[in-house]
């Protein structure tokens, strides 16, 4: 019998010195860890925490920022191209405006002109026709002087004077 | 090239093939080979531990394995570390019948080797108290113990010398119980408890100067690997068991006890000094720690934990009556529970492994049969190896478990009342 209780089973036997110990030992570092290490640990950790969701919150608005001032910017851009738009529209009326102006100018200038230009042909005419009634009048009044004068003459001589007269008058 | 010719460059290739063949062979030998040196080792190093540690010195009794493992998994005043080489420890004892400033007995354990010293002896690693103070003992012949373990005698030139244990917290119920002396000493569940203090701060205090020192930046090694430990432990077990509101003040408490009990298992698997403790299979410890636990939730229990203990609201007044009881029961129950958990698991795992070993012996019988041995070394090794991986995972699930339980009781104590008060006072 005495093998079989040789075995002393004293893990079961919690000894006094040992749960000292042990309560001694575990709230060491309980106390110590717990102000030295696990809490700073957790102070930094929360701190980084905090921090990284400050970013992104901070990222986050950036970005709605930056897409509030995109929106903007093609709102303005869109304004903008409406602008050239009617801008050019206008340019566009003004020019066919001007060229039409111009043509009607121009087409009443050439009337202008051509109808001066008939009523100086027309003077000019008349003028010739003054000038050439006048230098007939003034030929027929040379030829009648010199009839007048050869007829004094002879009459076939006259004739033939006369004739020869009428040969020089060529109505150039 | 002589070789290249087709006659001859047929036989080379087989050659070449047999030596690729050859070098398979060989690496397969070389494997087995230092298997079978490993068995080897390991047989002739546990049948050293055997001989010196297994029942008596020279006294020739049998291997008793049922002896050899109690006495590896027991708690005791020196460390063996291999061979005939012990650790001394320092041992202080209290003998207050002895009377007040003179009942102390503080020595190294070294005092011990040779005898009693002032009415203590060392007996399997165990100071113990002669039942007579006042006797001397030069030498130890044999330990007997009587029916119940619960005295143990020791035999010195054909005399017999009662021997009485420390005094343990068990309340007699597992034959120890309050006797004529208190042993406070270091022993070497103490000294691994001090290491793994150690341990734990070295790591835990480097780890918070690195968050210092690298403050606003990215963690890097030994930081960055606590700080995965360190979020899992908050976020899987502090945060949903505590609670939002409160688990910041209970972080360091949760923390102290996982780390504190994983470093302790752990150094309990390493089979050599200066590791080999059972520490957390020891009832003591875990009863401290079921204590401390039980302390820290009652301190911290709130008028709405209270009133659910002992007057339990919207329920019927009989009920309450039979409520009351267990509820009361239950708040010891829950530090019991981790107290036996954890030293249960532990313990068992030791022993496990340690009677595994012990097959070496068992099937060597005692040295004489070396086949045997071998035998029992081959199994022994392979299933030890087998354990050791399960108690690995066991040393980090008890760890787990313990700071879990833990947290979830102090969750349940911190917890501000709900539903039932609503309950309550619409139905009034």
């Amino acid at each position: 019998m005495d093998f079989l209780f040789l075995a002393d089973f004293s893990v079961v036997k919690p000894g006094i010195g040992l749960l000292f110990w042990t309560s001694i030992i575990f709230l060491f570092v309980w106390f110590f860890l717990g102000r030295m290490a696990f809490g700073p640990i957790q102070k930094a950790l929360k701190d980084r925490e905090n921090t990284i969701q400050d970013s992104l919150d901070e990222a986050k608005q950036a970005r709605e920022e930056m897409s509030k001032l995109k929106a903007e910017n093609e709102s303005i851009l869109a304004q903008a191209r409406e602008e050239r738009a009617a801008i050019l529209k206008e340019a566009k009326d003004a020019k066919d405006s001007m060229i039409n102006e111009a043509k009607v100018k121009a087409k009443e200038e050439a009337q202008k002109i051509v109808a001066s230009a008939k009523v100086e042909i027309e003077n000019q005419k008349n003028a010739a026709m003054m000038e050439v009634k006048n230098k007939a009048g003034m030929m027929a009044l040379g030829i009648a002087e010199k009839i007048i004068k050869k007829q004094l003459i002879g009459d076939g001589e006259q004739e033939k004077f006369a004739n020869s007269l009428v040969d020089e008058i060529k109505l150039n | 090239m002589a070789f290249k010719t087709p006659l001859l460059s047929v036989p080379l290739q087989s050659i070449l093939e047999n030596l690729q063949n050859q070098y398979i062979v060989n690496k397969l030998h070389k494997s087995v080979l230092s298997l079978i040196l490993l068995f080897v080792v390991a047989f002739f190093s546990f049948s050293n531990v055997a001989y010196a540690e297994g029942g008596d010195h020279n006294s020739g009794k049998p291997y008793d394995p049922v002896a050899t493992a109690m006495h590896h998994i027991a708690d005791a005043n020196e460390i063996h570390v291999f061979g005939d080489i012990h650790l001394p420890l320092p041992v202080i004892l209290y003998a207050p019948g002895e009377g007040v400033g003179s009942g102390w007995t503080i020595c190294s354990s070294s005092k011990f080797h040779h005898g009693s010293y002032n009415g203590y002896i060392m007996d399997h690693g165990r100071v113990k108290r002669l039942q007579d103070p006042a006797m001397t003992i030069e030498h130890i012949d044999s330990t007997t113990y009587n029916d119940d373990a619960k005295m143990a005698y020791v035999w010195s030139h054909d005399k017999k010398y009662q021997l009485e244990a420390a005094s343990t917290a068990d309340g007699g119920i597992f034959g120890g119980g309050i006797t004529s002396f208190y042993d406070f000493s270091i022993t070497k569940n103490v000294f691994t408890m001090l290491l793994a203090t150690f341990i734990l701060c070295l790591v835990f205090l480097s780890t918070a100067r690195a968050y210092k020192k690298r403050e606003g930046k990215a963690p890097k090694g030994l930081q960055s690997l606590m700080e995965t430990l360190f979020l899992f432990i908050r976020d899987n077990v502090s945060r949903p068991m505590i609670g939002e509101k409160h688990y910041e003040r209970f972080q360091p408490f949760i923390m102290s006890l996982f780390f504190f009990i994983l470093v302790c298992n752990l150094m309990g698997l390493i089979p050599f000094f200066p590791g080999s403790a059972n520490v957390t299979g020891n009832l003591g410890v875990t009863m401290a720690l079921a204590i401390i636990t039980f302390i820290v939730v009652s301190i911290n229990g709130n008028k709405h934990y209270w009133e659910h203990i002992l007057w339990m609201p919207g329920i019927p007044a009989w009920v309450k009556i039979i409520l009351t009881p267990v509820e009361i029961m239950g708040m010891f129950i829950k530090p019991f529970s981790l107290m036996i958990r954890l030293f249960a698991n532990i313990t068992a795992g030791h022993i496990i492994i340690l009677s595994l070993v012990g097959l070496i012996f068992v099937f060597g019988e005692n040295g004489q049969n070396m086949g045997g041995a071998f035998g029992g070394g081959v199994i022994g090794v392979m299933f030890t190896m087998f354990m050791n991986i399960i108690e690995l995972i066991v040393s980090f699930i008890q760890a787990f478990i313990f700071a879990t339980l833990t947290a979830s009781y102090i969750g349940a104590a911190v917890e501000e009342g709900h539903d039932h008060d609503h309950a309550e006072a619409e139905h009034h």
